[in-house]
């Protein structure tokens, strides 16, 4: 086995490269990002479902790589049995993903001479994991293989160890290579009376089931720790990493209890240019969200009940999404659009290296049902004629608002002011700067 | 130390103008932090029950200096889905302090008791302990602790007795599971944690007497609030800890009355402050 394989954790096993979706049709409107550039380097998707203590946690990945090198561990609280693991279907979440994440959204201004009516068009950038590395392991010192199974194109086992050094020689005996500093949070884990849930992938099923793509693994547990652990995939990781957090509850918006919760900016009316770079605009805007708060901070991007939408970024799911995705609550898991109101997603966004980040993220349910989503509007002018006085106090308006829409982007993503002025220019919104 | 003539003597002052610029800048800059109505409900609704409850006790003053406290805290810490359970939490807090009282002092704190009530009896409250961020974290520290000297309060060590026990605890706890130091630090940086210490745990009115009772309680509330919150992985633990707790007190105070550690006065007026 090669020495690049690293022992790489949950949430942060899944290493990832993020791009856009293209264009999809959606409930109450159409997609206008096209983007296709990459949005964040290494970052990984996580959906939670939690109903008091029983949790699903799916981990998505479209790792690109050879699958033999794909392995994961995740510390897991309990002992797992084979019908609490399953395989979810990767456009599920992708669904949940779109559906939502922070969207773009249009209007145009009406005759001035005119009462106004608004249209809403949203589009949505859309974040695709992408997973790295792998481990297994076997009988070793202080190391029991409580279980193994086979759950789709995944071999898995359940480990016990009552020394973390038994678990890395375990590990490390079978090639892979376990980075600096993996011993203590191991250690750590296995006092606080963890198992480990590791998988890799079996080649010959996955040819046999004919999928080209790893899908989600999905393990189901009753626990009281409401948590994700990070700490493992801190420990090799080259820089800091991004971990999208889609939580599905029974009652309200999750929140972390040992970290503090942030709004992604939102609501803003942002320059016509910003439709052709979506990507660029919501990446730009996290990366300089994230310096403002010196990386210490988790940004809460999405929280609705999952029963409306407004606007959609994306077709409701149906309730086998959910189902299937955790919410098994929901009380019916046919193809019907989910209409209930016993289903909420909250979505975070945190960048995370073991500097700002020592501790795994504690979660909390709370009964707040709120609605808050990143929302980002463009605001076509009236091109047509308006002969009336009305019309020209509108047109005298205009230079000042694409003024305050530059200034707005400027303050959002930290872009050159002039380079935004020259692109507004080119986009018909022109305006004298200074 | 010499004070102008004009500066408070009673440190409860102090302990307002840092809770009301925290609920301030609570309602001003924190995305999930304290909300307005909620807020002025909590606050009203303790004032309120205060005035009433004097009147109906007879009591020959109206002091609204602790059930403003009081509000704060409450204020600060609780979340609802709805705004009516802060007033609620207001009437329960002041109330509890006139009718559950034993051997002249009331029994809990009256903040925590209404937290732990609407935690414990309905499904609509939570309390949000990670949204202060260290900043401002740190600023409140700094501020609670000039406080303390400030007003000299002598029972006031109850709050750097449990600090340094719940400390104590987490490092122990880091150590022993091989964990950086890094850990049990982010671990002591929740702003819930300081309003405990400084307002719920060190109430001069709900806590022992003597000077060791004092330090033991502290010991214990750390001990209890550990277990919960580690080993049952209850969220809200301090609060639960101090409240399953206080009961203890008249013992204390009546095993340690003698004790020479005794350097505190009974106090006089009790329900109405």
């Amino acid at each position: 086995m090669r020495l690049s394989r690293r022992l790489t954790a949950a949430v942060a096993a899944v290493a990832i490269t993020a791009q856009l979706t293209g264009p999809a049709s959606a409930f109450c409107g159409f997609y206008v990002a096209k983007a296709d550039a990459k949005l964040f380097n290494k970052a990984s998707k996580v959906v939670l479902a939690w109903e008091d203590g029983k949790t699903a946690v799916t981990m998505a990945s479209d790792y690109e790589g050879d699958p033999k090198e794909f392995a994961v561990v995740i510390p897991v609280p309990t002992f797992i049995e084979r019908k609490q693991i399953g395989v979810v279907e990767m456009k599920t979440v992708d669904h949940l993903d779109a559906f939502t994440a922070p969207r773009l959204v249009e209007y145009n201004d009406q005759d001035p001479c005119d009462l106004r009516v608004y249209k809403a068009v949203p589009s949505v950038p859309s974040m695709l994991g992408r997973a790295a590395d792998k481990a297994p392991s076997e009988r070793h010192r202080g190391v029991t293989v409580e279980a193994s199974y086979e759950v789709g194109e995944y071999d898995i086992q359940i480990l016990a160890a009552s020394e973390s050094d038994g678990l890395t020689r375990s590990l490390t005996d079978n090639g892979y290579k376990i980075p600096a500093g993996a011993e203590d949070v191991l250690t750590s884990y296995i006092k606080q009376k963890m198992h480990f849930f590791i998988a890799q992938v079996s080649l010959d099923r996955m040819e046999l089931l004919g999928h080209r793509f790893l899908r989600p693994l999905q393990v189901r547990y009753e626990t009281k720790k409401f948590m994700l652990p990070l700490r493992l995939g801190t420990v090799n990781a080259n820089g800091p990493q991004d971990l999208i957090v889609l939580a599905l509850t029974h009652k309200g918006r999750i929140e972390t209890t040992n970290y503090r919760m942030v709004k992604l900016p939102t609501g803003m009316d942002v320059p016509l240019y910003v439709k052709d770079e979506f990507g660029n605009f919501y990446t730009s805007m996290f990366d300089h969200a994230v310096a403002r708060e010196d990386m210490r901070a988790v940004f809460l991007e999405y929280a609705w009940n999952m029963g409306w939408c407004d606007p959609c970024a994306a077709e409701p799911l149906q309730n086998k999404e959910l189902v299937e995705l955790g919410a098994r609550w929901i009380g019916s898991d046919d193809e019907r659009a989910f209409s209930g109101s016993d289903a909420y997603v909250t979505r975070l966004h945190v960048r995370y290296d073991a500097q700002h980040f020592p501790e795994d993220l504690v979660f909390m349910e709370t009964r707040d049902q709120e609605n808050f989503q990143g929302r980002y509007v463009l605001r076509h002018p009236w091109t047509g004629e308006a002969s009336c006085r009305a019309g020209a106090d509108y047109r005298r308006s205009l230079p000042v608002r694409f003024a305050q829409e530059a200034d707005t982007l400027v303050r959002l993503t930290g872009w050159k002011m002039d380079e935004v002025v020259a692109r507004m220019e080119l986009t018909g919104q022109p305006f004298l700067w200074r | 130390m010499l004070l102008p003539a004009w500066w408070p003597k009673d440190g409860r002052y102090f302990q307002i103008a840092a809770l009301g610029t925290l609920l301030a800048f609570s309602l001003s800059f924190l995305d999930l932090g304290a909300r307005a109505l909620p807020s002025a409900l909590a606050i009203a609704s303790a004032l309120a029950t205060q005035a009433i409850c004097s009147r109906l006790w007879r009591l020959p003053s109206i002091d609204l200096r602790s059930p403003l406290i009081t509000g704060l805290s409450l204020s600060l810490l609780l979340r609802a889905d709805e705004p009516w359970f802060h007033a609620a939490a207001g009437i329960i807090a002041i109330a509890s302090k006139f009718v559950l009282r034993l051997d002249g002092k009331h029994v809990w704190n009256p903040a925590g008791l209404a937290i732990v009530v609407l935690l414990f009896g309905t499904d609509h409250v939570w309390i949000s302990p990670g949204q202060w961020g260290a900043s401002l974290w740190f600023a409140s520290l700094v501020a609670f602790l000039a406080i303390l000297v400030l007003q000299a309060a002598r029972r006031a060590d109850v709050a750097l007795f449990f600090l340094g026990c719940h400390a104590a605890l987490l490092f122990a706890r880091a150590f022993w599971l091989g964990d950086p130091l890094a850990i049990p630090l982010h671990q002591l940086e929740s702003g819930s944690l300081l309003i405990f210490s400084f307002f719920m745990i060190s109430d001069p009115r709900t806590t022992p007497d003597a000077r060791l009772a004092r330090f033991l309680f502290a010991l214990a509330v750390a001990l209890l609030g550990h277990y919960l919150a580690f080993f049952l992985q209850m969220r809200p633990a301090l609060y639960v800890a101090l409240i399953a707790l206080s009961p203890v007190n008249p013992l204390l105070d009546r095993i340690f009355r003698a004790e020479r550690f005794q350097w505190s006065a009974p106090s006089r007026k009790e329900a109405s402050s």
